[in-house]
């Protein structure tokens, strides 16, 4: 028979919103940045392309931003409705950034608004433009204090348990935990990087589509420098924090890696499959990668999954999300280097039909890259909510009826989603490109 | 004064301020539903537009606030109210969601469609509808413990008559709040028609409005004496806040001096509010938790001032320039700058 179990319905919930939600919110963190630097590559240029990218990107943002504002609003209402027991004791400890983060985010949302209805009211571009710094900033700083929330569910710090009681809180300690500064690199740079990409690849699909305008032309090639730039970012920045999870999270590094005996020399292996007898077969090893990858030191130790209680360890499909993750994040940096190179030397292939398909999917793979991340992480973590004091069935709800919000959450998801896919695909198709070049030369004309 | 106390204001005050202005909000979304099945669309149309398009974003984020701030100052009240509130909360959460972002993708996406006017209106009034649940099961009585934990009876809720009356409260007050702000910035925007129309429906509202609060302090004589001994004992902000209801009416009445209308409803209602909350005190949730039991260490509740203090003091600049620039702009009300400039 089905049991009613609200751990399992709690843990599904939340991680369907999130998945949901991480979309919109990585694209909301990168896009602004994005805006940015073609409103004033346009200034600077006095090119009325890159002015008209950032006026587009705007008018497709505010629709993500809309499906971000709801279902971020949904991921905060279920830490309590899903997580009370958690949400007791973290929220003694680790509740500042997460007030800190709705400052942001109003920040963020009041120039927003403002910025949207005033591209015409300033004489000079530049004024206009200064009301974007601050909705970049908000946006930025909204992903830094949530992320500060989660990395102290991974380390958590700035407090004692004594007696079952909290005493000694110092929430300054509590957001800026061990875990803190990689992840927030990491969400950081992997958003303006997911952004680019998923920009760089609207434009590739135009190219592709065979629409050879050069506004395209720009656009693609501006996204796919930034998306270098930040994917170069991110391979260092994940390289930090290879090393911060063998400190401090050895069990999360050991089974992303299906490293069970603690050895040093230690290979890192890539895919593969575990037989019957808990042996990695098929998997594509690399040697003294892992040592290099925890400790600089292709000789070091590193600690084997095997340390753990069996009770402690994180599920292993863990290994499939990280392997990903990382195949997708180098395949970027390579096919956006590629890129950026073959367009400085003239090579034709970067103008094929095929390569313009890879770069189309680069936005996609993208958003995969920032799944898989994220599924990485959540997994990862367990059994523990908070990291050596709270496992995840000790917080979850004691509610009845998880179930049936799990349904209606479905549901609302599934339409956001459709929604807000056919109302963007509409927006700019119903006003391409093209058109409203032409539109802009007519008022010139007029003038 | 204690950190309880001084957290329970702050979260009180953004709590009203909610109120506020998403009635402003609920309430325009219904008239101008309201508006497309009466044939005034023509009249209601524009003048809601222009106050709605450049605020949406910022009115959820008061009840965001409202809500990581009760976790922050009061983590006790996230184990109880997040546990009983499951179903009610989650469906306010659908509601919100489903308005929010459908007004984003008509507003900068597709064109309007009747249906998706209708469904917006609706659930501006079942959103404060299903919201005000909260405030219901906070007096008591509709909560059991079960081997530690708080579990919410349902049956009972719905059958109570004070679950109704504070639902219609929630769904007029909302009517008469928004009516009578509309009425006064169609007078700074000079738009008389639509003027004419919304001082009638907020004449209209205001009498439900008083009759549903009166009837709510009737109906918590049965149901939680001792709330209700403690509204009389400070019932003279009550009266105050009856008096500016007075000063509302009369002046909407007599066709003057709107603006002035509006900040007298702001004070009935903030009287009101503040009044409630305070002979709430110090419960959270009768009879379970109070703000003391409630409250988190001194020093989160210091942190958390601090860093509300000075959140305040980056917002206010910026919440003062979009009113200058968009709610109290004259010509931008009246519709003669920045037309469509997105």
């Amino acid at each position: 028979m089905w049991e009613y179990d609200p751990v399992m319905f709690s843990r599904t919930l939340t991680g369907l919103t999130l998945a949901f939600h991480i979309i919109y919110a990585t694209i909301g963190v990168g896009i602004p940045l994005m805006i940015a630097i073609a409103q004033w590559i346009g200034i600077k240029k006095n090119d009325e392309h890159y002015i008209l990218l950032a006026r587009r990107w705007t008018r497709g943002f505010v629709i993500t931003v809309a499906v971000g504002v709801v279902t971020g609003t949904a991921i905060g209402l279920q830490l309590s409705l899903l997580w009370p027991n958690f949400m007791e004791l973290a929220g003694h400890v680790i509740s500042l950034p997460l007030f800190m983060e709705t400052f942001a985010f109003f920040f963020e949302a009041i120039f927003l608004g403002i910025y949207l209805y005033t591209w015409d009211r300033f004489e000079n571009q530049k004024k206009h433009m200064l009301l974007l710094i601050p909705v970049a900033i908000g946006a930025s700083f909204s992903a830094f204090f949530i992320t500060m929330v989660n990395a102290f569910m991974n380390t958590p710090e700035g407090f004692d348990i004594v007696n079952g009681a909290l005493v000694n809180v110092d929430p300054i300690a509590a957001m800026f935990n061990p875990a803190t500064p990689t992840k927030v690199a990491h969400v950081l740079t992997t958003a303006y990087m997911t952004s680019a990409f998923v920009l760089g690849s609207i434009a590739a699909f135009h190219l592709f589509r065979g629409r050879n305008h050069v506004y395209h032309k720009k656009s693609l090639y501006l996204m796919m420098k930034v998306g270098l730039i930040f994917s170069i970012a991110t391979v260092i920045v994940g390289d930090f924090s290879g090393k911060f999870l063998a400190e401090y999270q050895p069990e999360k590094l050991a089974a992303a890696e299906w490293h069970f005996e603690t050895e040093e020399k230690a290979p890192l292996m890539m895919f593969g499959w575990i037989d019957d007898n808990g042996e990695v077969q098929g998997a594509i090893e690399i040697p003294y990668a892992l040592s290099i990858l925890a400790h600089s030191d292709p000789t070091a130790e590193v600690t084997g999954l095997n340390e753990f209680p069996e009770d402690e360890r994180p599920p292993l499909i863990v290994h499939y999300f990280f392997d990903l993750m990382v195949s997708i994040g180098i395949f970027l940096t390579l096919i956006s280097l590629f890129y950026w190179f073959g367009i400085g030397r003239g090579w034709k292939i970067v103008e094929k039909k095929f390569f313009n398909f890879l770069l189309v999917l680069s936005g996609p793979l993208a958003i995969v890259a920032i799944e898989m991340g994220w599924f990485y992480a959540e997994f990862g973590r367990q059994p523990w909510i908070l990291r050596g004091f709270m496992k995840t069935p000790e917080g979850a709800t004691s509610a009845a009826y998880v179930d049936t919000m799990l349904f209606l959450f479905v549901g609302l998801y599934a339409v956001l989603g459709t929604a807000s896919a056919i109302v963007l695909t509409k927006m700019f198709k119903n006003n391409p490109v093209e058109k409203e070049l032409e539109e802009h030369a007519l008022e010139r004309g007029d003038r | 004064m204690d950190l309880a106390i001084v957290g329970i204001s702050v979260l009180w005050l953004f709590l009203f301020g909610y109120i506020i202005i998403a009635s402003i909000d609920f309430g325009a979304g219904f008239f101008s539903a309201y508006s497309e099945l009466a044939n005034t669309k023509h009249i209601l149309h524009h003048i809601i537009q222009r106050y709605l398009s450049p605020v949406w974003e910022v009115t959820n984020v008061f009840l965001v606030f409202f809500f990581v701030g009760m976790v922050g100052f009061f983590p006790s009240a996230a184990f109880y109210y997040g546990t009983i509130l499951l179903v009610p909360v989650s469906i306010s959460n659908v509601l919100l969601a489903i308005r929010g972002s459908y007004y984003a993708f008509q507003t900068y996406g597709v064109k309007d469609s009747k249906i998706y006017t209708f469904l917006y209106g609706v659930a501006g009034l079942l959103i404060p509808a299903s919201l005000s649940i909260v405030l219901t099961i906070s007096e008591g009585g509709f909560v059991e413990m079960v081997d530690g934990n708080p579990v919410l009876l349902y049956e009972k809720l719905f059958f109570s008559p004070l679950t109704w009356s504070i639902v219609i409260l929630s769904v007029v007050s909302v009517l008469y709040i928004s009516a009578t702000f509309l009425t006064a910035y169609a007078d700074i925007a000079k738009d008389f028609d639509a003027r004419r129309l919304l001082r009638k429906y907020a004449l209209a509202w205001s009498g439900p409005t008083i009759l549903s609060a009166t009837l709510i302090i009737w109906q918590l004589r049965q149901h939680n004496f001792s709330h209700f001994e403690k509204i009389m004992d400070i019932w003279w902000i009550f009266a105050l806040s009856g008096v500016f209801f007075v000063i509302t009416v009369a002046l909407l009445w007599m066709k003057k001096y709107y603006s002035l209308a509006f900040w007298s409803l702001i004070i009935q209602f903030s009287l009101a509010f503040f009044g409630y909350g305070i002979s709430h005190y110090p419960y959270l949730l009768y009879p379970y938790l109070t703000i003391y039991d409630g409250f988190t260490n001194d020093a989160m509740a210091t942190a958390l001032i601090i860093a509300f203090i000075a959140g305040f003091a980056l917002l206010i600049p910026s919440i003062w320039l979009l009113a200058r620039l968009f709610l109290f702009n004259k010509s931008y009300v009246r519709g003669e700058k920045g037309k469509g400039g997105y």
